[in-house]
Order: structure tokens, then C-alpha cells, then sequence
């Protein structure tokens, strides 16, 4: 499972080029890393949204893997029944070989819409892993605000205005939602920081149950930023915080990534860099960047804290066994 | 036929359960909700009793259930679920996807109202709110009906000439909760009858990677849905086959068309599932009387066998039609419409009049059957009669 860097151009491309996200998408970087994560054949469901739409337009597919797209809010239970077929068609000797699947949804398709099903399907501990590309926002109808949209950011339904500048709440935690499932693996990467990205999606997909990856993805038409920034904003999101990378492995959380003292950045840094919340840099809206920098400075020692509190917990339930 | 006769004292539900048991699906997955969680209940304890070797997902939905058998069909697997009313509702979605990427998902439906006010019991609304959604819909009169159905329907959708999703529809409560003498087939028979699935493009097929679901804009989306009425158009052809080879197990025989009485009828009732029942009981005692009237049932009501019910119909002077549900259009219930419009090109018309009836389960009893029977005469007499009636309603 450890992941051998010489290994990875062996793994086969299952997403081919061709699609037609735009230049610059996080989307299809998170998906290749993802899918590097294992050698098995992957079966992928994707719910609507861009990766979805831009890589099927019919009659072309840049799936090289068996694919399905069925709803928006419903990959977790197409994904479900995908498992369903291949624990009954194995048992009956349909089907000889290992196959792993994967569920795909936007932060749209995870965040919101499709909470209930992914609930559901992590509660019966279906064998996927579940892979969230959040992109902060509903971009495949026009930037729309959702669950996942930061504080702050402009969107077309919350748009910065005279009296209401841009998105009002915070992001909700997804990906501790998902850890209070008990779910054997839960984490959250980054491209920018791709070995761990790797490594994650490697234990993702090799643990026996359900295991859910939650990955920024920048979009340069919905944060507007320049298209070439896909990396470099990951970084600086990681590096300022705003977006840390830890895991939650049988129980046990772990921060897999501390910037160094030299790297640290402030929140405003990265903010900066995004059009979307070009509104912020106004003085009068200046107090919703210090608001953001508390909210990720508060979320970092919530992270270090249930590092320490769940430290030894893992080395404990495997010595139960 | 050396059938061996296996009689059991089963309910709606429970004989479709059975049913179930016997068909052995891969994958059900499915979710409660009454009248139909006696179908569900009675599954589950087939799989934990090691009756079945089901891969049971007992869904956090309805729309997962629907979603994981398109997920469970797609990666080649026979996928079953059951459902009723708002259950059905909130898979309308995902309906629409099932039989438009041509899943062979067979569906027991346990027939009642939509909410609101929220009523546990029987009427059409919710199979009528799904007619078109690509899917058959086939509906039974009784228990025993429910159970050959089921079993018949898994071939109609596995043809290869059909490849959708078929319902099958029975009253809840009504016939989902009232015990009865069930004809059992021995399960090998079921099996073999069955047989074993060989979906065409499975998702698990990884050597031959497909592509399920894709966008279709306005240069291809309009082909695929001309392809999905090009399967409908095969469905009669194929149901009288499977249908004929049902009864050559069972010595049962179904028709997509089911008439009571009809050969030298004057006047009809049409009608669906058990309300059949007791209209039977009421031509009976009107024959005796020496009234010519009849019964049509289209079981098969989509696709919609109209030509056939036209034939049958034209030649009646005065025809009933009872909708268990309301269209809110103004203009009746929805099997009205279908009627009327079969009807439409014959040089020779009955006189069409609408009853909606037994909304939420109001009881529909012989009584009324008798008044519509009594309608129809009046309209033969050449008296003027409401077209649109809502039997057993407090006005
Ligand atoms: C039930 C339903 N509601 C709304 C939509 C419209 N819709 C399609 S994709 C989408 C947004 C997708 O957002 P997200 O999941 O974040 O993915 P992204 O496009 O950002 O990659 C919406 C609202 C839909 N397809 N289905
Ligand atoms: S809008 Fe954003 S998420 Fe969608 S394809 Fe373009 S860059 Fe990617
Ligand atoms: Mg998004």
C-alpha cells in the first residue's frame, strides 16, 4: 500500500485528455491523482456537475474505466448499488476479479444535495470510496453559492452587493461529517501536495469499507484567478491553513502536513489572489478577512487538538484485535 | 405439465415476496413504507435466513433505492426493488434515468394515494404520476395476479428487444393485506423460467470500459429517445410470447387485454385492479338478470394497448371508465383520456362516461358498481347522464 513513486506511471490513465473542462480546472488533476491510487480496475459514478458533464459529451467519453453518471445527488447510491452487484456477482463466481469503486460528486453533489445518500452509504459501509472535488461553489450552472462556499466569496446567489457583501456563513465540515460516520478512512488533500494526495487515495482505496476523500479543486472561471494558479492556489490555501491536510484513520486523526514556520501564510494572502473576493479588500469589509483568518486559526487547533486526543487510539484498537 | 400444486394462504405483499424469493435477484435494495413494507419485511428475512443469495441495501431512500438499482442493473446485476405512494414520488427522478439507460429493474408497486392529506391508503395517483416515465406498467386484481406478474415481467423487461424497467401494480391494502389462496410455482420452475441474466455492457465488465449516462445535447438526445419508443413499440409482441410461455408452466394465461363478459356486451366498465374484482361479482348478477354488460381490465397500461381496447369498445353502445385517481386537468381521470383517444378514429363510438372513485382508499362496493351499471342504461335509453362522476364522494 505504501505508494512507490517508480509505480505510478505503471498505474493505467483512466481519464484520458480530450474532455473539455476548462483550462486551468482542478477537477480532472483530482480525479488522476485519485485514481493513481490504486492498480485494481476502478468502476467510477459521478454525479452531475462539471467533471461529470465536460468529460461525457456524447458521442465521445474520456473515461478510459467503466463509468456512470446518473443524478446529481445520487452518486453515493448509485455507487451503492455498483458495490451491491460486485459483493453478489463475486460470491457467485460472476465476477473473479478485484474491482474497486469509486463515487464522485462536486461540492454541490456532496456538500448538499447528495449529503442523505453518501450518509446512507457510508452508515452501511458499503466497499467505495467516495471522492468530493470541491470547487467552493455550484460551477457547472453558473457559480451558484453552496454548503462548501467560503465566507466572503461572491457567488451568483450570494453575490457581493451594497448591502450584503458575498456569502455570509462559513463552509460546513464535510469531512468531519464524514468522520462521525466511523468510517475507516476519511481525509482531505490537496493537488499542490500530490504524494500525500496519492498516499491517501492509495489507504482510500485499501482499506476494506467505505473511505471518503475530501479535495480542493480550483476553478479559474468561479474564484477568478488566472488559469495557470490551479497549484499554486492549492498551496497557499494548505499553506495559510485555510485548507489543512490530515486524516482521520480508524479513529485516528492526523494533521499528514504542518507548513513550516517560513511557509505559513496568512489567509488574506490567499484571498487576494481570487477575484471572488475582491469585495473583501473593501475597508468596510475588511473585519470578514480577520473573521476567516479566526475561523481557520480555530479549526487548526480543533485539528491539533483531536490529533493529540485520538493519538494513541489507533495503536489501541489494533492491539484489541 | 406435471406441476406439482403448491397452495399457500399468502397476502398481496406477501405472495410478492415470494415471488421474489423464488426470482433470486442479485441486488435488492429497497425502502419501507406502507402498504408495501410487508414486501420488504418478508425479503429481509428471506436473506437472513440464508433463503436468498441477495445482496440485500437497505437504502437511507427511496431514491437511493432507485439509484442503487440503476447502479446494481448497470454494473449487470437483476436489480429489484418495491415501493408506494410518496416512495414512488420521490423516485420520479431516477425513474426517468432507469428506463432511459434501458435497465431491466423489476418494481412491485403497492398502489396508494399522495400526500397531502397524507393517507396510508388505496388509489392510482402515485403509478398514474409515473406513466410516463418509460417504464411498463402492468396491474394486477388479486394476490395471485400480483405473484405471476412479477415473475412474468422479469423476462418481458430482460428481452433484448425490450431492455426497461417494468411495475407491477397492486391495490394497497386491498389486495396487499387481505389473505388468499395463492397458486405457488415449485421454485426450480421459477428459476428455470427466469433464467440466468446476461446483462449487455456491464459496468463490471473492466476489460470493456462503457460509459453510462453521458450529456446528450439536441444532436443525439433526440435519437436515444426515439430508440427508447422504438423498445416500447416491441413490448406487446413480446409480452403475448413470454405471456403464452407463463402459461405453460403455471396453466395460467394473462393478456395485456383482459375482458369479462365482453362477447356480446352492450355496456363495459373499464377499470383497474381489484376494483375487477368486484365488478366481476356485480355483471354476474347482472347477467342473471339478462343485462349484457362486461368488464374490460387493461392490464397492460403502458405501453398502452389501444388498438386492441378500441376494437373491443367501439362496437358497445355506453362504456364506464373508473379512474382511481384525479388529473386535476378539468377533463377526468387519466385512463379516460387514453380511452378517448383510442377511441378517437372508430367510424363508431360508445357514449364515454368518467366515474374518479375510491380516492384514499374510499370503499368501493357493489352498490356502486350497480349505479354505474344504471347509468349506463340510462344513457342507452337515450337519457342524458353527467359525464363526469365522483362515485361515493360527500359533495
Ligand atoms: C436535482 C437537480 N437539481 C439541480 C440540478 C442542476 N445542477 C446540475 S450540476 C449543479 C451544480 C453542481 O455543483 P457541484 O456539485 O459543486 O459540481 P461543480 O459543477 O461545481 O463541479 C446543479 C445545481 C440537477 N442537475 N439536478
Ligand atoms: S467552471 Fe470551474 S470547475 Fe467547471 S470546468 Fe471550468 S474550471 Fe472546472
Ligand atoms: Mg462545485
Amino acid at each position: 500500500m505504501k505508494l512507490n513513486i517508480k509505480d505510478l506511471p505503471k498505474i493505467p490513465e483512466r481519464l484520458g485528455p480530450g474532455h473539455r473542462l476548462c483550462s486551468g480546472c482542478g477537477a480532472p488533476i483530482v480525479a488522476k491523482m485519485v485514481l493513481m491510487g490504486t492498480k485494481d480496475p476502478v468502476v467510477v459514478t459521478n454525479a452531475t456537475g462539471c467533471l461529470e458533464v465536460a468529460t461525457t459529451i456524447f458521442p465521445y467519453t474520456a473515461w478510459k474505466t467503466p463509468f456512470i453518471h446518473s443524478a446529481f445527488e445520487n452518486s453515493a447510491s448509485t455507487a451503492a448499488g455498483v458495490e451491491a452487484a460486485y459483493q453478489s456477482l463475486k460470491r457467485k463466481g460472476k465476477v473473479k476479479e478485484e474491482v474497486k469503486i469509486l463515487a464522485i460528486g462536486g461540492d454541490g453533489g456532496t456538500y448538499d444535495i447528495g449529503l442523505q445518500a453518501l450518509s446512507g452509504a457510508l452508515e452501511r459501509g458499503h466497499d467505495f470510496v467516495y471522492l468530493c472535488y470541491d470547487n467552493g461553489a455550484y460551477m457547472n450552472t453558473g457559480i451558484q453559492r453552496s454548503g462548501a462556499t467560503p465566507r466572503g466569496s461572491s457567488t451568483t446567489t450570494s453575490p457581493a452587493g451594497e448591502a450584503v457583501p458575498g456569502k455570509q456563513q462559513f463552509p460546513k465540515d464535510l469531512t468531519a461529517i464524514c468522520a462521525a460516520h466511523k468510517v475507516p478512512y476519511v481525509a482531505q488533500g490537496a493537488i499542490s501536495n500530490w504524494k500525500d494526495l496519492i498516499t491517501k487515495a492509495s489507504k482510500a482505496f485499501a482499506v476494506k469499507g467505505p473511505a471518503v476523500l475530501n479535495v480542493l479543486s480550483p476553478c479559474p472561471p468561479g474564484w477568478k484567478h488566472a488559469d495557470d494558479l490551479a497549484v499554486e492556489i492549492s498551496e497557499i490555501a494548505v499553506n495559510s491553513k485555510i485548507w489543512p491536510l490530515y486524516e482521520i484513520e480508524n479513529g485516528q486523526w492526523k494533521i499528514t502536513y504542518r507548513p513550516r514556520e517560513n511557509k505559513i501564510r496568512p489567509v488574506e494572502d490567499w484571498i487576494k489572489m481570487q477575484g471572488r473576493f475582491r469585495h473583501l479588500s473593501r475597508k468596510e469589509n475588511h473585519h470578514i478577512i480577520d473573521e476567516i483568518q479566526q475561523w481557520a486559526d480555530e479549526n487548526w487547533d480543533r485539528l491539533e487538538k483531536m490529533e493529540k486526543a485520538t493519538s494513541n487510539q489507533g495503536d489501541s484498537e489494533e492491539k484489541q484485535k | 405439465m406435471n406441476n406439482k400444486l403448491i397452495i399457500k394462504p399468502l397476502t398481496g405483499a406477501a405472495a410478492v415476496s415470494e415471488a421474489m424469493r423464488q426470482i433470486d435477484p442479485d441486488v435488492v435494495a429497497a425502502y419501507p413504507i406502507t402498504p408495501q413494507t410487508d414486501i420488504v419485511m418478508k425479503f429481509s428475512q428471506f436473506v437472513n435466513d440464508g433463503k436468498v443469495t441477495t445482496e440485500f441495501v437497505p437504502v437511507e431512500s427511496e431514491h437511493s433505492a432507485m439509484s442503487a438499482c440503476v447502479g446494481a442493473s448497470a454494473a449487470g446485476a437483476r436489480a429489484m426493488t418495491a415501493t408506494a405512494s410518496a416512495g414512488l414520488a420521490l423516485m420520479w427522478e431516477i425513474l426517468y434515468i432507469a428506463a432511459s439507460n434501458r435497465l431491466p429493474i423489476v418494481m412491485p408497486v403497492v398502489n396508494r394515494a399522495l400526500s397531502a392529506p397524507i393517507n396510508i391508503h388505496c388509489d392510482h395517483s402515485d403509478t398514474m404520476g409515473a406513466r410516463d416515465s418509460g417504464w411498463i406498467q402492468i396491474y394486477c386484481e388479486s394476490a395471485q395476479e400480483a405473484y405471476d406478474n412479477v415473475i412474468a415481467a422479469m423476462r418481458i423487461a430482460e428481452h433484448e428487444k425490450i431492455m426497461l424497467p417494468v411495475m407491477v401494480c397492486q391495490d394497497g391494502f386491498i389486495t396487499s393485506h387481505a389473505m388468499e389462496r395463492v397458486d405457488i410455482l415449485e421454485d426450480d420452475k421459477v428459476k428455470q423460467f427466469v433464467g440466468e441474466l446476461n446483462l449487455p455492457f456491464p459496468l463490471l465488465d473492466t476489460d470493456n470500459p462503457v460509459t453510462y449516462g453521458p450529456l446528450d445535447l439536441f444532436d443525439y438526445y433526440f435519437e436515444h429517445k426515439r430508440q427508447q419508443s422504438e423498445a416500447i413499440s416491441h413490448v406487446f409482441e413480446v409480452t403475448d410470447k413470454i405471456y403464452n410461455e407463463f402459461e405453460k408452466i403455471s396453466g395460467r394465461k394473462y393478456n395485456r387485454v383482459e375482458t369479462y363478459e365482453m362477447e356480446d356486451a352492450e355496456t363495459a366498465i373499464v377499470a383497474l385492479n381489484s376494483t375487477i374484482g368486484t365488478a366481476k361479482d356485480v355483471v354476474d348478477t347482472l347477467r342473471q338478470k339478462g343485462e349484457k354488460v362486461g368488464l374490460l381490465f387493461p392490464r397492460m397500461f403502458r405501453p398502452f394497448p389501444a388498438e386492441e381496447i378500441a376494437e373491443i369498445l367501439a362496437r358497445l353502445s355506453a362504456v364506464a371508465v373508473l379512474d382511481r385517481s384525479e388529473t386535476f386537468s378539468g377533463t377526468g381521470g387519466p385512463m379516460l383520456a387514453d380511452i378517448k383517444s383510442a377511441l378517437y378514429e372508430k367510424e363508431n363510438k360508445p357514449v364515454i362516461l368518467n366515474y374518479i372513485y375510491g380516492l384514499g382508499g374510499r370503499e368501493i362496493n357493489p352498490a356502486h358498481i350497480e349505479q354505474v351499471f344504471s347509468d349506463l342504461k340510462e344513457v342507452q335509453k337515450g337519457n342524458e347522464v353527467e359525464k363526469l362522476t365522483y362515485l361515493g364522494v360527500r359533495e
